[in-house]
């Protein structure tokens, strides 16, 4: 996310050009370094508030990448009777619009040389960023399904021989061509959790699943009610940053 | 607790002005103190510009006209002014080439202005620093740009005229009563008005709706306005710009930032005691909403899930914190546009020196849909004995329009 | 070529705790500050409100509200035998950023330290004898008491609100409190805050195995509260977003709830945000700071010239600073000679996982200092004599978050994706409870702060390095800690209990605390201390640092209450002894 500081500036500067200055002071810029002086100028969207997800074809991943990766999570958390798995639940759309936006592109780290790929006890020293690493490992891992599993692809191969596959990435019995198995793995796995349990804003944890499953009630704000009710269910339903059901009048 | 912030406020007072002093000084700082109470610098001083410089933009509901230059400046200003011809713009609402005014200049108000008091202000202006600022004030459409327009308006609708003493009253209600009718004019934005923007007769200080905000009656009647506030509670909230109930936001943020919290304790006494025995018409004893209407329903949803965690459940919200919804004027305005404006758009609450805490409610625009926002505004205007209309979706879309066009 | 800008009598560096107490304080003295902030202003209502501050992919795992690696970062050795590397991302700690600073999303656990802890090495060596302490190391007395700091502990809670009760009032013992702390002044401002069902079990199960379990004082507060400079703070609301979170409803002490609405407005201090600074300018001859020089957000240099020059960033950052700018000697680990970057120290933290059949924890009902405590184990509150190892910790019930991504918990054995692990976070997530200590971290000889010789920051400047590992004195304790902690946790009755303590070689990945600490620590000898009991740079008499950096190891506390009363400390120091006499208020 970024901040919109200049946006702070500039809708200032449209206040102050109208008649509802407060006793603010705000902003001030000289030169370009931003000069706080009395209270800042306030923006309730400066934020900025979150990009809800909205359905919609894959904007990172291609239609082979994105069918792989719904296989991938259908199967680190595979669909049960009472609960979706990781594709019904959105992981994939989630990882895909992760993919296309900030953390696809490392931003914000340090990514400067040299790259030590090697160590692994001082910190992740990858010089790839999250939407490289997918894209070559996806790559990779379909090589290796089509060679291993005649031809087919890792969506197309039985639940038995995926999970197998996974099993043989996360120990590191099975690497892939650019060495890239377990790190994807892990890589693949924290994303997928993240789908499931993140607000569904960001297009995974659809309907709440992944909350409703544990008993999170969500993106709540006040437990006073409940703080010293010890050892009993809380009673309400979750809610998400962009809403709940129960936010819509119902007629009849 | 309450005490004890009075308590604050009475020492922190500003000693009250000498009456009838006769040295330059003495007389100087009356000025500027009336000058204060009258929120002067509010249209009269450009953001950023020279104190009393003018050229300040200010909307009236038929266009724009810009504040003029009154500093001593002898071309630009109004130090070629007689006092006479200063008197008789605050009094007649006449320019010193005797045009009218436009009542965007409160001079139906400042009539009430004694010339004594008149003259304090001119002294203190006569301190200022002299500005060159040729200001062009009149930016109306045809045919309000017309002055002599003015002549029929004040025909109809301008009684000159200084505040005269009700002997039946005690003299802090009389004191409280010019201040309020004359210099505060508070009934500026709290008188309903008309459609050319005059004080509508049977709607004084009972509330209007004026740059995106409701500014609710400040009348008592049974249930309405400020009826559940004491003396106390108006002088707390006009000196810190918040109490037990209310925090001030949108203009009246403003008027606390620049005039009230400066006004002496006497003088809000005063002002509290006039305004504490203004009757207006009590409610119309509304019913509330039934709780188990959909709507109602869905609205207490989104209050639990979204509003509760500052504003608390029961609605009383944290005192000089997050005002209580439970026993707001401004909740239950037949007008719904403030609690509309607040929930779309968020605001921030006045900073005062007593009061410095400044909270703001974040906006809720791009979170909730128009029968969501219609929802929540509904619940709180008729829960914890709340009742008023219901807020329609159709409202809260125009409320939108109206309120996004404001923003940028 | 940098842009000069008028004079002020005072410039700070950093705008978090320390920063605004500093322009506080200084403001109210009557002199002119400059606050130089490298990130952004921010505000409640528009940086984190109640509409979505409860997002922990953005706030937490997308690290919203921390400094960005690519601005600034450090870079990391175990030893001197090892290659440092950049901390391209962040784990074990998360420095902050922004205005506000780490008082924006700390947990709000606002403890003091014991009165032993001032005095450590005397206490120890008093104690115990010479020998008893390892050879490597380093721990030395603050050069300041805990007497001293009293009046300014106060200053700080009452500033914050602090909920909790006191244990010792003014020198009388108290049922209900910590039987171990320093003798308060007065009760805390506000009582305690309400428990959840967990740490109300594991104070039961305390009682039961002999110990007096206290309620954590906390900055979260109890009930609205009004401090001394007439801002309001709200009552937490127990949403369990506190860490790494923002508060969205004006009840979590920092400076935007307590002092910012007050300092902002006033004529004689401002602010400059996105601002970056590069160096303290010194002059000819070394010994008198004459301002800094900074970069901002355009690239622009300016310098602004300043009497006296604060240093109130994140700790690793103020040694940064120092050393950058070439203020006092750098620390040999070789000869153990220099001050700058020596003594860097951090915090031993532990848990134990127990899960229970039929209970509900409601883990989410939190805040993040919530909890019941005991300190039997803590500094040396407990004899070390036959232990073999020094420090120690608080233990207890602190229920802090319930939030999903990172709060699920599975016992061992479970695998960590597919049906089962599903199965068993549904399973686990409402009757798993994790109970904690929070150990001390004492400072070794081969545990320092210098600067990278190959990694070099946004700037081209040269990245701070860090050589620290865990040593054998504090994986003991964690081990013994960790023991009491799970004798206590049986008591509450799980099913399975798992023991997590501590263990070396120190693990970056993770996210252990924020708590890092020393790097130019304060003392009584030139020699060992880069700042004087005062805060006082021993160099430069016209630059104090204030923060962690100053402690000389860590105590087994969260140590904001302590950085916000040295702060206040310092503050005093400059309004009442170096304003009518600038020059060193220690003679070396």
């Amino acid at each position: 996310m970024t901040k919109r500081t200049d946006a702070v500036v500039t809708r200032r500067r449209a206040l102050l050009a109208g008649a509802a200055a407060a006793g603010f002071l705000g902003l001030f810029t000289r030169g370009n370094a931003i000069e706080l002086r009395g209270m800042p100028a306030w923006d309730p969207l400066s934020g900025p508030p979150p990009d809800i997800v909205k359905p919609g074809p894959w904007q990172f991943f291609t239609a082979e990448e994105g069918t792989a990766v719904e296989a991938l999570v259908d199967r680190l958390i595979p669909p049960d009777p009472k609960w979706a798995g990781g594709k019904d639940a959105g992981c994939a759309v989630y990882i895909d619009r992760q993919l296309a936006g900030p953390f696809g592109r490392s931003a914000g780290l340090y990514m400067r040389p040299p790259f030590d790929e090697q160590a692994t006890d001082r910190g992740p020293q990858s010089p790839f960023t999250p939407a490289q690493r997918y894209r070559r490992s996806l790559a990779d891992l379909d090589e290796h399904c089509k060679g291993a599993f005649a031809g087919k692809s890792f969506a197309q191969i039985p639940d038995a021989e995926k999970d197998k596959l996974l099993s043989g990435l996360e120990s590191g019995a099975v690497t892939l061509k650019h060495n890239t198995g377990r790190g994807f793995f892990e890589l693949l796995l924290q994303n997928t959790k993240e789908g499931f349990f993140a607000d569904p804003a960001y297009g995974g944890n659809r309907d709440m699943v992944g909350w409703r499953m544990i008993g999170f009630p969500g993106a709540r704000y006040d437990y006073r009610d409940w703080i010293e009710r010890h050892n009993e269910t809380y009673p309400r339903p979750p809610v998400a940053i962009s809403g709940a059901p129960q936010w819509t009048p119902r007629q009849g | 607790m309450r005490a004890a912030v009075l308590g604050v406020l009475l020492g922190a007072a500003i000693a009250p002005a000498a009456w009838g002093a006769a040295q330059d000084f003495d007389e100087v700082q009356r000025g500027r103190y009336l000058a204060t109470i009258g929120d002067c610098t509010a249209c009269h001083t450009a953001p950023g510009g020279k104190l009393m410089a003018g050229g300040r933009s200010i909307e009236t509901p038929f266009g724009n006209i810009v504040s003029p230059n009154i500093t001593p400046d002898r071309e630009t200003g109004i130090g070629a002014w007689t006092d006479d011809q200063f008197y008789a713009s605050m009094h007649d609402g006449t320019s010193a080439d005797g045009d009218n005014l436009y009542p965007a200049m409160p001079y139906p108000h400042f009539t009430k202005v004694t010339r004594d008091d008149v003259m304090a202000i001119r002294a203190w202006l006569n301190t200022l620093e002299p500005v060159v600022n040729r200001v062009e004030a009149n930016q109306l459409p045809f045919p309000f740009n017309i002055r002599a327009a003015m002549i029929g308006w004040n025909e109809l609708f301008f009684t000159p005229g200084v505040w005269q003493d009700d002997p039946k009253k005690s003299a802090e209600w009389n004191r409280g009563g010019y201040l309020v009718e004359g210099l505060a004019h508070c009934g500026a934005c709290h008188s309903a008005k008309n459609m050319l923007g005059a004080d509508e007769s049977g709607g004084h200080l009972q509330g209007y709706a004026l740059q995106g905000w409701f500014a609710p009656a400040i009348t008592s009647g049974d249930g309405v306005g400020l009826d559940k506030w004491t003396e106390d509670d108006i002088v707390e909230y006009l000196k810190t710009g918040t109490n037990r109930f209310a925090t001030a936001a949108g203009p009246m943020a403003e008027a606390v930032s620049d005039s009230t919290q400066h006004i002496s304790i006497a003088d809000l006494r005063a002002m509290a005691a006039y305004l504490k025995d203004q009757r207006g018409p009590s409610g119309d004893k509304r019913k509330p909403m039934d709780a188990k209407d959909p709507v109602m329903r869905a609205g207490e949803a989104i209050y639990v899930d979204k509003c509760a965690a500052c504003h608390t459940m029961n609605g009383e919200g944290i005192a000089r914190l997050f005002p209580t919804l439970s026993a707001s004027p401004t909740v239950e305005a037949e007008n719904p546009l403030s609690v509309l404006h607040v929930i779309l758009n968020g605001t921030r609450a006045v900073q005062t020196r007593l009061a410095p805490t400044a909270p703001a409610m974040p906006a809720f625009s791009w979170e909730l849909t128009d029968a969501q926002v219609a929802a929540v505004a509904t619940y709180v205007r008729n829960a914890w004995g709340n009742a008023a209309p219901a807020v329609t979706a159709g409202d809260v879309s125009s409320a939108r329009k109206t309120l996004e066009a404001r923003r940028e | 070529m940098a842009r000069k800008l008028p004079a002020t009598d005072v410039v700070i560096v950093g705008l978090g705790w320390t920063g605004s107490i500093l322009a506080h304080e200084l403001t109210e003295a009557g002199l002119n500050v400059v606050a130089i902030e490298r990130g952004p202003w921010r505000d409640t209502s528009s940086d984190f409100p109640v509409t979505y501050a409860q997002d922990e992919l953005r706030y937490h795992i997308r690290h919203e509200l921390f400094l960005r690696p690519a601005q600034e970062t450090l870079t990391f050795r175990h030893n001197a035998r090892q290659t440092a590397l950049p901390m391209r991302t962040w784990g074990t700690f998360m420095p902050p950023n922004g205005v506000g600073g780490g008082g924006v999303h700390w947990n709000a656990e606002t403890w003091r330290f014991l009165e032993s802890d001032f005095v450590l090495k005397s206490h120890l060596t008093d104690r115990y004898g010479a020998k008893f302490l390892p050879d490597d190391m380093t721990i030395q007395d603050w050069g300041v008491t805990y007497a001293d700091l009293e009046p300014h502990y106060d200053q700080f809670e009452y500033l914050c609100g602090t909920s909790g009760y006191a244990g010792n009032l003014a020198g009388q013992k108290r049922q209900g409190g910590n039987p171990y702390e320093g003798p308060r002044s007065r009760e805390y401002p506000t009582p305690p805050q309400k428990q959840p069902y967990g740490p109300t079990l594991w104070a039961k199960a305390a009682v039961e195995s002999g110990f007096q379990p206290f309620p954590q004082p906390s900055g979260n507060l109890s009930q609205a509260y009004t401090n001394p400079l007439g801002v309001t703070l709200g009552p937490c609301t127990y949403c369990g977003y506190c860490e790494w979170f923002g508060c969205g409803n004006y009840s979590k002490a920092s400076p935007q709830t307590t002092i910012l609405p007050t300092l902002l407005p006033k004529e004689n201090f401002k602010a400059h945000t996105l601002c970056t600074v590069q160096r303290i300018n010194t002059d000819g001859t070394g010994k008198r700071a004459t301002g800094v020089t900074y970069i901002d957000s355009n690239g622009e240099e300016w310098e602004q010239p300043a009497d006296l020059v604060l240093l109130c960033a994140f700790q690793l950052f103020n040694v940064h600073l120092l050393l950058l700018s070439g203020i006092g000697t750098p620390y040999d680990p070789n000869t153990g000679e220099g001050v700058i970057g020596r003594n860097y120290s951090y915090q031993v933290t532990s848990a134990v996982d127990a899960f229970f059949e039929d209970q509900n924890f409601n883990p989410f009902i939190a805040s993040g200092a919530i909890g019941m405590c005991i300190d039997d184990f803590n500094g040396d509150n407990f004899d070390h004599g036959s232990l073999g190892f020094v420090g120690g910790g608080y233990i207890g019930a602190v229920q802090t978050n319930g939030r999903p991504i990172l709060g699920t918990r599975a016992p061992s054995g479970t695998p960590s994706w597919g049906a089962e692990w599903k199965k068993a976070v549904a399973e686990h997530y409402l009757s798993t409870y994790t109970t904690v200590t929070h150990g001390s971290c004492y400072s070794y000889k081969d545990c320092f702060l210098d600067l990278d010789p190959t990694y070099t920051d946004a700037y081209g400047r040269k990245l701070l390095r860090m050589t620290f590992d865990f040593h054998d004195n504090e994986m003991k304790m964690s081990q013994y800690l960790t023991d009491r902690l799970a004798d206590i946790t049986q008591k509450m009755g799980p099913k399975v209990m798992e023991k997590h303590p501590r263990t070396a070689p120190y693990n970056v990945n993770v996210y252990q605390t924020t708590h890092t600490c020393g790097g130019a620590v304060m003392g009584d000898d030139p020699k060992t201390s880069a700042v004087n009991r005062y805060l006082q740079s021993w160099d430069v008499p016209n630059l104090f640092v204030f923060g962690a950096t100053a402690f000389p190891q860590n105590a087994g506390y969260n140590p904001t209450n302590t950085v916000g009363a040295l702060a206040f400390w310092g503050a005093k120091a400059i309004r009442e002894q170096y304003l009518k006499n600038p020059g060193p208020l220690v003679q070396a």
